[in-house]
């Protein structure tokens, strides 16, 4: 492989990896804060693509506004997830808030089965995300260098949203002891359904670049990104943001470097992410990036 | 007294009297025609294309024998294990007297085991893998296979495109992609072309990046793609923005509609061997069933809507000239078929049930499948 073909690859591979990482970011969040495994957060992601293609391709919208009328209405979403399947069990053994999280994943799953129907549907994608350039026999399209500005200005707000403002020091509170918090007086579920909306926003910024990227949306798209951005959580370590980016680009370009120098194996590229979940669960279950959460 | 005694005796008849009915109305009972399909999940289009084709069909003839055919839909989801679940489903529980399905090769070897032991004769539309009639008595259908496309596209590709140097991609989950590119490579082999690579995915990959990036250094002058419209879609566009801009033949799994709404501007150009074109459509029944269809659904027939219908078609055939319903008759009756005028052509069933039929090249211009030529069996 000359020096041009691996620049390709590795330009491949981050990519799909920062596009792991920013739906990465959403996931790990949540668990950071109420120590909840969101199964359905690859669902939510899902949910918020129909969103942004029933605006953009149903009612006409421009497309700037359907995102971001995609995104208000998936933290919506989040919110009533949690108002309605997490809230009661909140005092329950975190075994059940797991259950309860995959119930929701599959009624999202079947849900979108029966009211968008099971034909995948062509997703848009504006002129300038469209383009291909060549650099020194690099081909360089565009909306992946997009994809990973996109990815660290998120980051950079969460960061922002979490050490510089109230709420984000009350979410880091709850983070640390909810039981505490309570008893200072700060409404603890209010607190944790804004960071349920948080997380589904950023599910919503990722499921609609990665619908952008492969522009096909349909009820279950949401499995895999969500799985592969749970491996990405864990590798990254669990809760931690900057570990979710890690997690995220480290998974992203070892999966196109495994295709690139050893296509036979194309065929099981998932299953070598989730051999490498289970690597790092027995070897390092802190994650690489280490147990630095959030709070 | 003797009111009591009627009441008594109604109390104990009324109850009874259901168990009775079927042997009165036996005549009159409808045949019952299980269809299992995939309705959802990655290739949904064809199930619910060839669910539209075979109501349609069932409206146009909704009787067989002077009794009522009765249709029973099970979705199997596009998963071979769910494809087995609702064959299952359709003998134990609905005791259905024929099976129309499944759509992909996969599923319908899933199906086609259950049905074959429980000697209920089954239908495939569009199973095209040599493998699924294979040693199967009781298993049919009524499109070409896999090693005569393959061979036509070999042909296509070698001597109409003028290609030497081919890469072929191959979504190895599914055994009709790895059958239809080995007998596709075999053929091309031996005219004197080249596969250069074989590079592989899996049903459901989104990124083909990696693939498509090796293959720019192998520089070949087609790429094949015998996989279905939404991975063949994906393809087609990744591959055009690393501005790898050779054309693309790709197979009858890529006919739905998805494959150009998905593939938009990188499916343009693109050839595909299939089934049917309205255009080539000769047969009274086909002129008939395009009629219909038009007017009951606002759509004109497509590939998978005639094959939908010709499996119903051969198997009400098979039906009248049985006359009898159990599954030895129908067997008998559907291996003799011969010469059926069918939406999709002139429809043989040889004893290994496989039927001969010829093939269509396709290209996509202008946003829709065009009829390029046809190819008849040798």
């Amino acid at each position: 492989m000359d020096l041009p073909l691996f620049l390709q690859q590795l330009l491949n591979g981050i990519s799909l990896g920062s596009l792991y990482a920013l739906i990465a970011i959403g996931y790990t969040m949540v668990y950071g804060i109420i120590r909840l495994i969101n199964f359905a957060h690859g669902d939510i992601l899902m949910v918020s693509t129909y969103f942004a293609y029933f605006g953009i391709s149903v009612y006409a919208l421009p497309w700037w506004l359907s995102v971001i009328i995609a995104i208000l209405l998936t933290a919506l979403l989040g919110i009533l997830i949690d108002l309605g399947a997490y809230r009661p069990v909140r005092h329950a053994p975190r075994i059940s808030a797991l259950i309860t999280a995959i119930g929701v994943s599959f009624l999202l799953e079947n849900l979108g089965l029966v009211v968008f129907g099971g034909r995948p549907k062509a997703f848009y994608r504006p002129d300038f995300l469209d383009k291909t350039y060549e650099l020194g026999g690099v081909h360089v399209f565009s909306l992946s260098i997009w994809v990973p500005l996109v990815t660290a200005f998120l980051l950079a707000l969460v960061f922002l949203l979490l050490y510089r403002t109230r709420v984000g020091a009350a979410m880091r509170a709850v983070a640390k002891d909810m039981e505490m918090v309570q008893l200072m007086g700060i409404d603890v579920n209010r607190v944790i359904s804004l960071a349920f909306a948080v997380g589904s926003a950023l599910a919503a910024a990722g499921g609609i670049m990665w619908a952008m990227k492969y522009p096909q949306i349909n009820p279950l798209m949401g499995i895999i990104p969500g799985l592969k951005a749970f491996v990405a959580a864990v590798i990254g370590g669990i809760g931690n943001i900057h570990g979710a980016v890690l997690g995220g680009l480290l998974l992203g370009i070892t999966e196109i470097l495994l295709v690139a120098f050893l296509p036979s194996l194309a065929g099981y590229r998932d299953a070598f992410a989730f051999v490498l979940l289970i690597l790092i669960l027995l070897f390092r279950p802190t994650g690489l990036a280490g147990k630095d959460t959030i709070g | 007294m003797s009111r009591k005694l009627i009441f008594s005796v109604l109390v104990f008849v009324i109850p009874c009297l259901p168990f009775f009915l079927p042997s009165l109305s036996l005549a009159g009972e409808p045949i019952r025609i299980g269809v299992y399909l995939p309705m959802t999940g990655p290739v949904a289009a064809f199930g619910q294309m060839e669910w539209a084709g075979i109501q349609a069909a069932h409206q146009m003839r909704p009787t067989v024998l002077g009794r009522q055919v009765e249709l029973v839909l099970v979705d199997e989801k596009s998963d071979r294990i769910e494809a087995a679940n609702a064959v299952s489903r359709l003998l134990k529980k609905e005791k259905v007297q024929a099976i129309i399905g499944s759509a992909t090769s996969s599923n319908t070897m899933a199906g086609a085991a259950l049905s074959e032991k429980a000697k209920i004769p089954m239908v495939s539309p569009t199973a095209t893998l040599p493998l699924v009639t294979q040693n199967k008595k009781y298993v049919f259908r009524v499109c070409f296979i896999d090693s005569f496309q393959g061979e036509a596209a070999a042909r296509f590709a070698y001597q109409s495109l003028r290609a030497r140097r081919v890469v072929v991609i191959v979504d190895r989950a599914q055994d009709y992609c790895v059958g239809l590119a080995s007998y596709f490579k075999r053929a091309f082999t031996h005219l004197g072309g080249k596969v250069v690579s074989m590079v592989y995915c899996q049903t459901g990959d989104q990124d083909f990046s990696a693939q498509l990036t090796s293959i720019l250094a192998s520089q070949p002058d087609l790429l094949y793609l015998p996989n279905y419209y939404a991975e063949d879609a994906l393809i087609a566009r990744q591959a055009r923005e690393l501005n790898l801009n050779v054309p693309i033949l790709s197979a009858d799994g890529a006919q739905a509609p998805e494959l150009i709404k998905i593939g938009g501007k990188a499916v343009e150009g693109l050839y595909l061997l299939a089934h049917f074109a309205p255009e080539g459509a000769a047969t009274p029944l086909a002129k008939e069933f395009m009629k219909f269809f038009k007017k009951t659904r606002r759509e004109e027939t497509s590939g998978f809507h005639a094959l939908g219908a010709d499996a119903y078609f051969v198997l009400l055939d098979a039906i009248k000239r049985a006359g009898r319903t159990d599954g030895d008759a129908i067997r008998t009756a559907l291996a003799s078929t011969s010469e059926f005028g069918g939406v999709s052509g002139t429809i043989k069933i040889g004893p290994d049930g496989n039927a001969v039929k010829s093939a269509v090249i396709l290209q996509v211009r202008g946003g829709q499948f065009k009829y390029l030529t046809i190819v008849r069996p040798w």
